[in-house]
């Protein structure tokens, strides 16, 4: 791979615009940032004004751009406005991170248990809400014959977690429907790929699992530079699934992709 | 002909009329489907589209004694972002837009029928939900079409503009109608005030065929205004001067596709105003680039670059039907027009198609021919 233990050569991305969904906390921010710090110019999505927009002064503060878009990727009527205005600020989109994603209610719980809306809620953003915004920011990629879109998904799309059940069902509908988009974009000049990060010291993850040893899970800044390595460069393939697992210590980095 | 009050089941699947000029008398006229367009077209042919976005560009507020206003967003100046050169926070030139000013009630009265909006002088304000504007300058044509300037720029212009705004949308409509309801499949940038809906029926069905099929597409984007203010000189002086950008790749696509004697096939009247306002202002010749134009299609227009059209279907009487006699002979489209109210043709913004390409009913497998 042409970049240095993950981490992403400055300016790579230069010119090109990028949409992250899920963008003021966790994998999305660092995404913004690393993105930003690659030169690209990031518009960030999320529901709530307040770590949004600390997200993106972040991100300015260090000299990057970045746009705040506040909106519910589970709301019909949000993907057209999403796509209006990121094109607005950045022009037409280079980059679709669909990275927004939800657990439902934690601490998470037992099938049996789990109310039905709360699986409804999980398909809404995590598989419909993907879905919409790629078809909205995916057209126009179409049209103009290049693009990536990067679904991030989950070991718990295949494995048998318990208590999983509803987040895990929607990162494997997830992943269904990223091979369909990738068959159905061959030859199109746009790639889709599906990226699982790992365990991250997200606050998402301090939420599934309370308990966990902070020290044995992947800083989501290391995370978010492999993954704008792999946007960057043009190895990984339509239709990819790619494993990232940087875990604690640098010494521990790899990379399985499948297809 | 009546408008189609709601959109179709299917965007892809509405009625079509196919108007060849160049065919034998008698045999000009084909009623068929959208989704035999691929067929209609010829390898070497290129499609046009206009990728511009619709914006919700009716906005619903007050002014300072609490009068309601609508205001209908119909241009554009300045720049939505200056989108070259380095990457550098907030560097956005100023964006004025121009507006068309209503008074009480929405939509589902007839424009004409509208009240006219409170007295506003320059400087007034008006205030949008949370987004507040100052009238700007007026109009010589009429007071109600002023420029606005909006608080709020930037990010927070866009929210507010996305938060407030509605499509514009006309009386003969059964309904409110959502911002995905008045996207094209390839809609990108906002630059729309009104849907480019000439592009509605395309779907990606119907361009990958078309692609299969040796017909090339490309892009452009164009500014389009609105289509009627129901104020009578505004409505004269209809189409304002529209904003459009032309990309190198496009420019190339044209050129060759003449070069090869390909066809042009623009999707609406807003691709014909861009690639044949930006030949007549280089010599003919279709170049990259941004610019606008006010240039008016009329029936004695001679189009330079553009052999045919894919449009909505229009009664007789309408504007937009009239601006088709630049692409075929009276006779033929007054034999198109008897056809569609005869066979009930919905028209507007949601209805059925027509398509005026010269040698489209031609025998298949034909070699594409340049018909100028």
């Amino acid at each position: 791979m042409s970049h240095d233990n993950g981490r992403v050569s400055s300016r790579i991305l230069a010119g090109r615009t990028a949409l992250v969904t899920g963008g003021s906390q966790g994998l999305g921010r660092a995404l913004g940032g690393v993105l930003a710090g690659a030169g690209a110019r990031v518009a960030l999505v999320a529901r709530h004004q307040g770590p949004l927009a600390t997200a993106v002064a972040e991100i300015r503060a260090a000299g990057g751009e970045a746009h705040a878009i506040v909106a519910d990727v589970a709301d019909k009527d949000a993907a057209a406005a999403i796509a209006g205005q990121a094109a607005a600020l950045l022009g037409p989109v280079d980059l679709l991170v669909n990275n927004a994603s939800t657990l439902g209610p934690v601490p998470l719980r037992l099938l049996l248990d789990t109310d039905c809306e709360d699986l409804e809620r999980a398909l809404a953003v995590n598989l419909v809400g993907a879905f919409r915004l790629t078809k909205a920011i995916g057209g126009p990629m179409v049209l103009r014959g290049a693009g990536t879109i990067v679904n991030v998904t989950s070991d718990a799309a295949t494995e048998a977690y318990e208590r999983w059940g509803a987040y895990g069902a929607s990162k494997a509908a997830l992943e269904q429907l990223g091979r369909v988009w990738a068959a159905e974009l061959a030859g199109t000049g746009v790639r889709l790929f599906t990226v699982d990060p790992g365990e991250m010291d997200t606050k998402m993850h301090a939420d599934a699992i309370p308990d966990a040893n902070r020290a044995e899970l992947s800083d989501p800044a290391r995370v978010a530079q492999r993954i704008v390595a792999l946007v960057a460069g043009a190895e990984t393939a339509n239709g990819a699934r790619v494993a990232i697992r940087v875990g604690p210590h640098p010494a521990s980095a790899a990379e399985t992709a499948t297809r | 002909m009546k408008p189609a009050r709601s959109y179709p089941d299917r965007r892809d699947d509405v009625r079509l009329l196919v108007i060849d000029p160049a065919a034998p008398d008698g045999a000009g006229l084909r009623e068929t489907r959208t989704p035999a367009l691929p067929e209609l077209l010829a390898p070497g042919d290129l499609l046009v589209v206009n990728d511009a976005a619709t914006l919700p560009a009716s906005l619903h507020g007050i002014d300072e004694a609490g009068h309601p206003v609508e205001a209908r967003l119909i241009a554009a100046r300045g720049s939505w972002r200056a989108e070259a050169g380095p990457p550098s926070p907030l560097r956005f030139s100023p964006l004025r837009f121009a507006a068309v000013l209503f008074g009480a009630g929405d939509w589902h009265t007839r424009t004409e029928d509208r009240p006219p909006p409170p007295k506003l002088a320059e400087g007034a304000r008006l205030r949008f939900g949370a987004l507040g504007a100052t009238v700007g300058r007026r109009s010589t044509l009429s007071p109600r079409l002023v420029e606005l300037r909006f608080d709020d720029d930037g990010d927070a212009l866009w929210a507010a503009l996305y938060k407030e705004g509605r499509p514009v949308q006309y009386a003969h409509l059964a309904h409110d109608l959502p911002l995905w309801a008045v996207q094209t499949v390839y809609a990108t940038r906002p630059w729309a005030f009104e849907m480019p809906s000439a592009g509605r029926p395309l779907s990606w069905e119907i361009l990958l065929a078309l692609r299969r099929r040796g017909v090339r597409w490309a892009s452009l984007t164009h500014a389009a205004g609105l289509s009627a203010t129901g104020d009578p000189a505004i409505d004269a002086a209809l189409p304002l001067a529209e904003a459009f950008e032309i990309p190198p790749a496009t420019a190339r696509a044209v050129a060759e596709t003449r070069a090869r004697n390909g066809r042009v096939v623009a999707v609406g009247t807003t691709v014909v105003r861009a690639l044949e306002g930006a030949a007549e202002q280089h010599g003919g010749v279709v170049r990259a680039g941004r610019g606008e134009t006010d240039l008016r299609i009329t029936p004695a227009f001679r189009p330079r670059v553009v052999d045919g059209i894919l449009s909505g279907a229009h009664a007789a009487h309408e504007s937009h039907f009239q601006l088709l006699a630049a692409f075929a002979g009276s006779d033929l489209l007054a034999a198109a027009a008897t056809h569609a109210e005869r066979a009930g043709f919905l028209t507007h913004e949601l209805g059925d198609s027509m398509l005026v390409l010269p040698g489209a009913l031609a025998l298949p497998h034909r070699k594409a021919t340049s018909a100028g």
